[in-house]
């Protein structure tokens, strides 16, 4: 599969059938994540919140089909495009609401902001607004990893644009060399902000950046999450038992603007229209339809559901407290030390 | 407490080696810092030690090897990161800045970072534009960090051991000039606290405020003073963050006069925010002008003549000193 020079996926579709539950347990997902950003779009829209925002509408395959191959215990680190990949994680949509809202029950307490979700106690290790920053700090929690000979792996998340990062070299070239136990994953949705990834580096491949640093890697369906699922599932288990590295490239499609404050006057509708068409909620739906495992009903009860909880979580992250002026200082300096 | 004739590398070096003995998530990762026992020597004998796993030689990725010291404080680790100096450290401020200050604050408190970076900052000799600079007016402008500057072996010993042991990042300031510098160093636990300062000398005619490699520079001009019958209240402010301000305040309460010496561009140097806060502090006190003797405002030469020139110098030290005093 590969984005043709016109911009369309040609998808491999998943020729072994998964089982019937996790296909549902993946759409239902899938579902939460689109309804939760059309959500934060609208909250934005309306001026509950303003700042920097970011939204995954038509990425939501790959942090769905990849989350279901970690575990509690792995650690998870991304950029500023990072709500879903925080509820993947395991934080509440209430706690992302709430630190989309500024509260101090968000789950940076009000800190960090769109850009910045961070929980220690799920090992979601932020949220970070520097293209490529993440890539070190991720060598770094292998290296943690490895040092305390613990059984969990790290994955990180970076755009395409990242790979024109010369830290992220940095950090490929140390992961590699030391053996941690890194899964990278760039999110390819083909532009970094509104400049087309292809005018910006040589190779159509990204994955191929790793022929040079010594790493394996994989070009994986990112519209596709049974294709995300089966193709990441050999790749973990493989990090699980060499602890070497790996870099993943995941073709997928951003249907928003970059940012929600960006209309995308540089891509045309007729190219959003054909992602749209490969649109990984579709594929699945009419997977399932096709195989009689739903009906159309469920569906729609699937999809009130979500937009209930949604609802409600916000309606809940809205009553919450504003974090006090009295503790503007709090935080600059910590006499805890690292959790 | 008995104390042991060493120079400021092996006090260097015996601090991070008690502190890698006591903590064992405490470890060594930078360039040359293991195989070659340290550019500087430094971590001599830390490998044969500790081993690979714990004294770690890098890529000559100082950005990369930054933030994966951010990563494995994040985790729970205690990195000391050596730069081989703080002229290749700029190539990690986005790791420094970006990072490591800030992951407590937006976090909301999640991640504090216990990590070190250390390494030696400001113009040796002769070694030209890219290898003279210091960071100390650039580092200690970001809140988040702290930031220690260290003159003696002593209080190398101490406030590195004191660093390691914050669990928030430190940076320390060391210079390639004064690895060789000798003094008596208390063996076995000794803490210098950050944000202490310390006297170098009593005088109530002037107070005379540095820090770093230059203080040494500033010991040498008390004598011509006193002979001048300048008596120099000298404080080694060890700490630039946080810093002991009620020190300062209580000299030039006294002194009502001040100089301060630092090897920074005179811009937004270190020196300017002292400068600030006595006058903030201490205006009804002040019998003259604040005056600040900086390095010159240009890149660090390379020949030898143009290079002193361009750092503070004794007679400049001296004719200020005299200047603030009407002498």
């Amino acid at each position: 599969m590969y984005h043709e020079s016109d911009g369309v996926i040609v998808a491999n579709k998943a020729t072994t059938q998964v089982a019937s539950d996790l296909q549902k347990k993946f759409y239902r997902q899938m579902l939460f994540y689109r309804r939760f950003e059309e959500r934060v779009n609208i909250a934005y829209s309306q001026q509950k919140f303003s700042g920097f925002c970011h939204l995954h509408i038509g990425q939501e395959a790959l942090c769905v089909g990849l989350q279901e191959t970690l575990h509690d215990d792995d650690y998870v680190i991304s950029g500023y495009r990072s709500h879903t990949q925080a509820l993947a994680k395991g934080v509440s949509a209430e706690e992302v609401f709430g630190e989309l809202l500024g509260k101090e029950s968000g789950c940076s307490k009000g800190r960090g902001g769109s850009m910045h979700m961070f929980s220690a106690r799920k090992r979601f290790f932020g949220g970070h607004g520097i293209v490529g920053g993440q890539a070190p700090i991720a060598a770094g929690i292998g290296f943690k990893i490895r040092y305390s000979e613990e059984d969990s792996i790290c994955v990180c998340y970076l755009g395409d644009a990242a790979m024109n990062q010369g830290q992220v070299f940095e950090a490929l070239n140390m992961a590699a060399t030391w053996n941690l136990p890194v899964l990278f994953v760039i999110e390819n949705n083909r532009y970094g902000m509104g400049t087309a990834i292809s005018r910006t580096t040589k190779i159509d491949r990204l994955a191929d950046r790793a022929l040079g640093i010594g790493m394996k890697s994989e070009q994986i369906d990112g519209m596709n999450v049974i294709d995300v699922y089966q193709s990441i599932t050999p790749l973990v288990a493989e990090l699980r038992a060499t602890s070497s590295p790996i870099l993943v490239e995941a073709l997928t499609y951003r249907y928003k603007g970059h940012s929600v404050s960006d209309p995308a006057s540089y891509r045309s509708k007729e190219e959003v229209k054909r992602y749209q068409e490969l649109d990984p909620l579709v594929q699945l739906r009419d997977e399932m339809l096709g195989a009689d495992l739903i009906d159309e009903d469920t569906l729609n009860t699937w999809d009130k559901e979500c937009r209930s909880t949604i609802k409600e979580a916000l309606r809940a992250a809205e009553e919450e407290d504003d974090p006090a002026v009295a503790d503007l200082h709090r935080y600059v300096y910590t006499e805890e030390g690292s959790k | 407490m008995a104390a042991k004739l060493m120079s400021m590398r092996e006090a260097l070096g015996e601090a991070m080696n008690e502190e890698l003995e006591r903590d064992p998530k405490v470890f060594l990762m930078g360039e040359e810092v293991a195989e070659y026992d340290g550019a500087y020597k430094v971590s001599k004998g830390l490998l044969e030690k500790f081993g690979p796993k714990r004294i770690v030689d890098s890529p000559i990725s100082e950005g990369g090897f930054a933030g994966l010291g951010v990563g494995a404080a994040m985790a729970g680790l205690k990195p000391i990161i050596e730069m081989m100096t703080w002229n290749f450290g700029i190539q990690a401020f986005d790791q420094i800045i970006n990072h490591a200050a800030k992951m407590n604050y937006m976090s909301g408190g999640q991640f504090g970072l216990p990590i070190v970076f250390r390494g030696p900052n400001g113009a040796a000799h002769m070694l030209g534009s890219q290898h003279s600079q210091n960071v100390d007016p650039m580092l200690s402008n970001v809140p988040g960090l702290k930031v220690v500057s260290v003159a003696t072996p002593a209080d190398a010993k101490g406030l590195l051991k004191s660093a390691i042991r914050d669990p928030n990042p430190v940076i320390v300031l060391e210079s390639e000039m004064l690895y060789g510098l000798k003094g008596e160093v208390p063996t076995g636990e000794h803490l210098v606290p950050l944000g202490k300062g310390v006297k170098r000398s009593n005088g109530d005619d002037v107070t005379v405020i540095t820090w770093g490699k230059v203080s040494h520079l500033v010991q040498k001009t008390l004598a011509p003073l006193k002979e001048a019958n300048i008596a120099v209240d000298l404080i080694d402010i060890r700490s630039l963050v946080p810093l002991d301000e009620e020190l300062i305040y209580e000299s030039v309460r006294r002194s009502n006069r001040v100089v301060i010496v630092e090897e920074n561009w005179p811009i937004s140097s270190f020196g300017s925010h002292i400068s600030d806060i006595v006058q903030r502090h201490c205006f009804d006190y002040l019998d003259a002008p604040i005056a600040k003797v900086s390095q010159e405002n240009i890149p660090v030469p390379y020949a030898e003549e143009l290079e002193r020139a361009a750092l503070p110098t004794e007679h400049r030290i001296i004719e200020t000193v005299k200047h603030v005093c009407y002498r």
